[in-house]
């Protein structure tokens, strides 16, 4: 059994994002063991991208600290190497398209592999599109993430019937980010994925409070939670990690009620 | 090949989240573009009120200065707005009309789209809203007040570079929050399948009416047909007529701004490498860890560091050939064409323009070069005496 499919075993799953060297990569190297511990089940790291379209203000700004204190691909590489000596947890590498691309497709896949990240989230390649990065994550055992979005109705279907590791369930229109309300119906587009497959399905984008993160987590097989995340880094920078480790506590503990 | 594909380069590189609205817009282009109603307002507007066709323009004093190739002028800046952007705009909106669209957003550089979208969205009824990077605002305001003026709201960018790359960004994120009543009214030959069809197909035009024009002026087809590239609009128009008569060369003017040499350029053919952004596969300059590079050009418009699909595969084949053009170059043939012909070329044709200059005395007096002057000069006035040095009170 994958680190992936094993943490959602028998739980609703936390899986925690933060940007990858925001705002150092020492400071990154430190959070991810301290948000496992804290009760994280899986963490997705960002590769800092100079023009993240599917980001909102919060995510943007941590790309351009993370690139503006040097982080690159490679760094984040050995720091992951360097984290999973520390922790068991499953880790993601959210990612643009253009990074893995250009550093080369089956270099970066390879190297995956080897520092052990268990999947790839790619927010600007859409299902049409996978077969740009499917064969390589395949041969070195990377779980490439799919996402479903409230748009994509009679797209789920088919997205959902090649879905690998879990499913990413996209609550809101729009980009990333803390919104008050989700308005979307997300009990009915999981039931519309449970015709079609089993896979665990994950609710991200705009939850924040531990309110809305237990009723997600009801209505699903785990939450992501990214810029509320994000926000308390860019606040404490390299004394960030006892608010966050401390809110995903809180987050955590709303969560398991709901089992 | 796959849909919305130039060879390799090309396809849908966008969130899951836009997938619905590329879609929709895709089904109603292929329902529209065949459909004679459509086709025949559309005609009637780029008559009527775009002033089309445009005129094609024999250079003569041109011609005799530099002494070789015959020199036409496909003379764009003629249009309405003052660009080629209006034959784009008016297809799009219309397109947006008939989808039943209430509201168009769009990006803009220099502000030449921006103003053809405020001024179509304004005929034809619908909300508008331009987003445009906040140092282009400073370095544009007139543009600004212009689109205001025409009932728009313009939205500065403050995000990355506050150029038109993150212009492009911000209207993309604003499309995937509301799409239900809004089309994003992209100004190139760019962004996801199926814009760089749609926008080449609505520019086409240009082509067709340079070789009509040829015809009836000079009984065959030119030699060579140059033109300006930025993301690749006018380019894509002046040439694609052009692509099965192989006997006409085809050139693209790259912005070079300070130099090839140096990290103050937007020549992406030269010195970009293939990547993925902004829905496309296509060349971009960018550092090796695929990060996209700040660009730079004295022209907002030339000022981006990608470029269309069908251009990097017009460049891979060898069918078109793409060439850098410095500001200094651009600069001196925008005096030549106001002293010699009495034209005001905008500041991204007078690349074109530049580049004529250096050809013309290579060729035969029996050949012909069309130059694609995709704009007027006006926006670019206050730009040019700022880079002269002369200082100017409005």
């Amino acid at each position: 059994m994958s680190r992936i499919t094993k943490a959602f075993e028998n739980k609703k799953a936390f899986i925690a994002f933060i940007t990858g060297g925001d705002p150092d990569i020492e400071t990154t190297e430190k959070l991810i063991p301290a948000m496992a511990e804290a009760g994280a089940d899986l963490i997705e790291i960002g590769i800092p991208f100079s023009d993240p379209v599917a980001e909102g203000s919060v995510i943007q700004q941590a790309d351009e600290r993370a690139l503006k204190n040097g982080c690159t691909v490679d760094k984040l590489f050995d720091m992951v190497s360097a984290v999973r000596r520390k922790t068991d947890i499953p880790l993601l590498f959210m990612t643009y398209l253009n990074p893995v691309y250009v550093y080369g497709k089956e270099k970066f896949l390879c190297r995956c592999k080897q520092c052990g990240i268990d999947g790839m989230i790619v927010p600007d390649m859409p299902f049409e599109e996978k077969d740009e990065l499917s064969g390589e994550c395949e041969d070195y055992g990377v779980d490439l993430i799919s996402m479903i979005a409230p748009t994509s109705r009679e797209r789920i279907d088919r997205i959902a019937k090649e879905a690998k590791g879990f499913l990413y369930c996209v609550s809101s229109l729009g980009v990333t980010g803390v919104r008050s309300k989700i308005t979307t119906d997300m009990g009915e587009m999981i039931r519309r994925v449970r015709e079609v497959t089993n896979i665990p399905c994950a609710i991200g984008f705009g939850i924040s409070t531990p309110e809305q993160a237990a009723h997600m987590a009801q209505l699903s097989d785990g939450v992501i939670v990214g810029s509320a995340i994000v926000k308390l880094i860019g606040e404490y920078g390299r004394e960030s990690l006892k608010p966050v480790t401390e809110y995903i506590r809180r987050l955590k503990k709303a969560i398991k009620l709901c089992l | 090949m796959k849909t919305g594909r130039f060879g390799d380069y090309g396809g849908q590189f966008i969130p899951e989240t836009l997938m619905k609205a590329v879609k929709e817009l895709s089904e109603a282009y292929e329902y529209y573009r065949n459909n004679a109603d459509f086709q025949k307002e559309l005609e009637d507007l780029l008559k009527n009120y775009a002033g089309r066709p445009s005129l094609l323009y024999y250079a003569e004093k041109m011609t005799r200065d530099l002494g070789g190739a015959k020199i036409y002028l496909k003379r764009e800046d003629l249009n309405h707005t003052g660009s080629h952007k209006i034959n784009n705009v008016l297809g799009q909106i219309l397109l947006a009309k008939r989808m039943g669209k209430k509201r168009v957003i769009a990006e803009t550089g220099a502000g030449q789209h921006g103003v053809a979208t405020a001024t179509a969205a304004a005929l034809m009824d619908m909300e508008c809203k331009i987003f445009m990077g906040q140092e282009d605002m400073e370095r544009q305001a007139l543009n600004v007040f212009r689109m205001e003026l025409l009932g728009a709201t313009v939205q500065p960018v403050t995000s990355g570079t506050r150029t038109l790359k993150d212009a492009v960004n911000e209207t993309m994120r604003e499309w995937s929050t509301r799409m239900e009543d809004t089309l994003y009214v992209l100004g190139s030959v760019m962004g996801p399948h199926p814009y760089p069809t749609i926008v080449r197909d609505f520019q086409r035009i240009i082509g067709k009416e340079i070789k009509e024009q040829l015809m009836l002026a000079e009984g065959k087809l030119p030699d060579i047909v140059i033109a300006c590239v930025g993301g690749g609009s006018n380019a894509i128009g002046a040439f694609h007529e052009f692509i099965e008569d192989t006997s006409v060369k085809l050139i693209g003017c790259e912005a070079a701004g300070l130099g090839v040499d140096t990290p103050k350029n937007a020549a992406t053919i030269a010195n970009g490498t293939v990547g993925i952004f902004h829905g496309m596969k296509s060349f971009f300059c960018q550092d090796h860890y695929g990060q996209i590079a700040p660009v730079y050009s004295i022209s907002a418009g030339l000022d981006y560091p990608g470029i269309g699909p069908e251009h990097a595969y017009l460049y891979d084949t060898g069918r078109a050939k793409y060439v850098p053009v410095t500001d200094a170059e651009a600069v001196s043939a925008f005096e030549y064409l106001s002293r010699t012909e009495g034209i005001i070329p905008a500041i991204e044709s007078a690349h074109a323009v530049a580049y004529a200059r250096k050809l013309a005395p290579t060729m035969e007096k029996d050949q012909i070069i069309v130059i694609n002057l995709s704009g007027r000069g006006d926006k670019d006035v206050a730009a040019i005496a700022r880079y002269k040095g002369v200082a100017l009170h409005e």
